[in-house]
């Protein structure tokens, strides 16, 4: 029971405001795709036109292959975790799960409020529904709680129900609206994990909504970055962490968030960051922006292709790792974050390069370029220019 | 406030209370003036009342003696309370469902319009700004037996002509009327506060469910979501319906032949009309048990019922 979604040049406005430029993105049957970005993008009413809960004003959703554009959301067969959970308060956990069952497998007589438990012939579908709930309820380990009401759970456990409510009845497609933005930090790690999980047992289509690039980054098959009602870029998650199309995305990806330098480009596509020649080469012309992950900086030691002056201003230490806050002197006056190793800054101190003024340093290779209006711009950098980047490959530091 | 503590050095000043402190018995002098207002307005005349309820005061009497329960006795047997007591109770019932149910489904047609919502919101709560006395008038007009507009409505469609403020068991029904009508618009307000602070995203789940028939949601989601309102509506309700007064006092004088005799009339009558203060207080602390029981009674029932 699995699903392809074709999103085709999806348009909606509110008032005067257009909520959604035309977007439109393919997602391939059993993918995890993740549509992120700020909040007021218009990823959550994206998901609510696939869903059906609003129309849409131009384009055309397809569920396999079929337009269902015209269709209720009853019809569409999808289902749909909200952010508040959205559970039933006045049934108990079993007739949340039940419901979706029993408003398809059951006469519309026997749905009546206190009259319809005495519809006749029905004994066979409230069994099966019975099943089908014990069932669900086993898979996200919920089966004690069946008879218990929402207020009386946690909020991972109603985070369990809305799961299984959302599975009980198979749909070809699972919406999620930033299921995890309700939990606390460390079921929000923990909760990932089982919806990643529960992903690959179910092999059904997932389209998930957050703004947090982590829930992005960790969970998805491919990422759908969305900035003011447009599709930016969508990736990997490796490829659009790597290879950003835009300077949004790569602000947006990423944390702490890339360091972003002015630069210049001489008539030859020479590059230089604040007066300082550099190894980069471009075939634009004039300003432009050059993009640092924080993890590709490091205390220059006289090999680098990219240096720029600094002065250290805070240490932040996150455990394993360490962020050290550079006061960059140069015209642009910018604060600059390196990502360095506990192990790393110990032997820093200790040759006491932090103490001054010093250079921070990055590869040619691992630098991004953009343009000024944000779109990326291919670097020249000889053979490496087609490398991927790994984690350490633009880093070597002093003393270690 | 860490800033401010962290500065002294720990250990020697002692870590202390933000603000003044003041003496319990100082304290207590600061609350006296709100516990006179309370004690004087709210609770001494009740006990007040209560006493007088074994008392055989009369309105302008010098003196009076203590009787004990010879009022309630009285009433015990007296045809005219009971009476009373069932058209009150009679009057209760056609108006708390009609008022509530009407309330109910208008805030929910009014809440569901795309426009004109203000328009007909400040119409249906007109009869709650109006004074009711002077809106008698009209009704008296209306229903009127000869005159009325309704009763040539009725003719004019070949039905009989109703003397609804001289047939004795039509009266409590055209009171009822009024009740509903002046009471109907209150409880739209109060539902239409209840509606707004459903969740959006329920809805929106219903509807992925597959619950797409207005009437089902309504009964799997605006209903349940409602219920704490909904019996905040039945005891105010009901307590209104209770105190029925000011038509029957306007419109029919209890009759024709008692049958509209209620409570408060009686009351007003027994006190005002025949100074008997003592035989008033008595009904009055009926009327109060009443109210009291039935206000229990239901926040149990309903409580259980409304909060998830």
């Amino acid at each position: 029971m699995t699903a392809t979604v074709s999103i085709s040049s999806i348009e909606k406005n509110f008032g005067a405001t257009k909520t959604l430029k035309g977007v439109s993105v393919d997602v391939a049957a059993g993918e995890f795709l993740t549509l992120v970005g700020p909040s007021g993008c218009g990823k959550s009413t994206l998901l609510r036109i696939i869903a059906g809960l609003i129309p849409q004003d131009g384009g055309t959703i397809s569920i396999d292959g079929a337009p269902v554009d015209h269709l209720l959301p009853k019809a569409r067969d999808v289902s749909m975790v909200f952010q508040s959970y959205a559970l039933y308060p006045h049934m108990s956990v079993r007739e949340n799960i039940a419901t979706p069952l029993k408003v398809r497998r059951l006469s519309s007589f026997a749905r009546w409020p206190l009259v319809g438990k005495f519809a006749p012939g029905q004994a066979a579908a409230r069994a099966e529904i019975a099943e089908a709930v014990k069932q669900v309820a086993a898979q996200v380990e919920i089966e004690a709680l069946l008879d218990r009401r929402p207020a009386q759970l946690s909020g991972g456990q109603r985070q369990r129900v809305a799961l299984a409510r959302a599975m009980v009845r198979q749909p070809r497609v699972f919406l999620m609206d930033e299921p995890l933005s309700n939990l606390d930090a460390r079921l929000r790690v923990h909760m990932r994990g089982e919806l990643s999980e529960l992903h690959q047992r179910l092999g059904a289509t997932f389209i998930y909504v957050t703004h947090d690039q982590v829930e992005a980054m960790t969970m998805s098959t491919r990422v759908a970055l969305m900035m003011d009602g447009e599709i930016v870029q969508v990736a990997t998650p490796d490829e659009i962490y790597t290879n950003p199309a835009d300077v949004r995305v790569a602000r947006f990806i990423g944390s702490p968030e890339i360091n972003l330098l002015q630069g210049r480009a001489d008539p030859q596509g020479r590059i230089s960051i604040a007066g300082r020649a550099t190894a980069l080469r471009t075939e634009a012309v004039g300003q432009l922006t050059v993009g640092l992950r924080p993890e590709i900086l490091t205390i220059d030691d006289g090999s680098s292709d990219i240096v720029i002056d600094g002065r250290l201003q805070r240490v932040e230490r996150l455990g394993h790792d360490v962020l050290l806050h550079v006061r960059n002197d140069g015209s642009d006056r910018k604060n600059m974050t390196l990502r360095v190793s506990a192990a790393e800054l110990e032997a820093l101190q200790m040759s006491g390069r932090l103490e001054e003024n010093f250079t921070i340093g990055a590869r040619a290779t691992a630098a991004l370029l953009f343009d000024a209006d944000g779109k990326r711009l291919p670097a020249i950098h000889g053979a490496t220019a087609s490398e991927p980047l790994t984690y350490s490959s633009g880093r070597k530091l002093v003393g270690v | 406030m860490t800033m401010v503590l962290s500065s002294h050095p720990i250990g020697r000043t002692p870590r202390r209370r933000l603000g003044a402190e003041i003496a319990p018995s100082i304290a207590y002098w600061f609350a006296t003036p709100s516990i006179i207002l309370l004690v004087g307005t709210m609770l001494l005349p009740i006990v007040v009342m209560i006493a007088m309820s074994f008392t055989d005061y009369e309105l302008g009497a010098l003196d009076f003696s203590f009787v004990g329960f010879d009022n309630y006795v009285s009433l015990w047997g007296d045809k005219t309370f009971w009476r009373s007591l069932l058209n009150t109770a009679y009057y209760v019932a056609l108006v708390v469902p009609a008022s509530v149910i009407i309330g109910l489904v208008l805030a929910v047609m009014v809440n569901g319009l795309k426009r004109g919502r203000r328009f007909y919101q400040i119409a249906f709560f007109l009869p709650v700004t109006s004074t009711l006395i002077a809106m008698a008038t009209v009704w008296k007009y209306l229903l009127h037996g000869k005159i009325g507009p309704v009763n040539h409505l009725l003719t004019a469609i070949g039905l009989p002509g109703m003397e609804f403020f001289g047939d004795p068991s039509l009266v409590m029904p055209a009171l009822a009327i009024i009740g509903v009508w002046s009471l109907a618009g209150f409880n739209m307000v109060l539902f239409t506060a209840g509606l707004t602070a459903i969740p959006q995203e329920l809805y929106e789940a219903s509807a992925v469910d597959g619950i797409d028939n207005p009437i089902e949601r309504f009964f799997t989601v605006t209903l349940p979501m409602l219920g704490p309102t909904t019996m905040f509506v039945i005891i105010t309700t009901s307590i209104t319906a209770f105190k029925v007064f000011d038509t029957v006092a306007v419109l029919t004088r209890g009759g024709p032949q008692g049958a509209s005799d209620v409570l408060l009339y009686v009351n007003y009558l027994e006190g005002f009309q025949y100074m008997r203060i003592g035989l008033a207080s008595a009904i009055t602390v009926v009327f109060l048990g009443i109210i009291l029981l039935l206000s229990l009674v239901q926040a149990k029932v309903l409580e259980r019922k409304v909060h998830y």
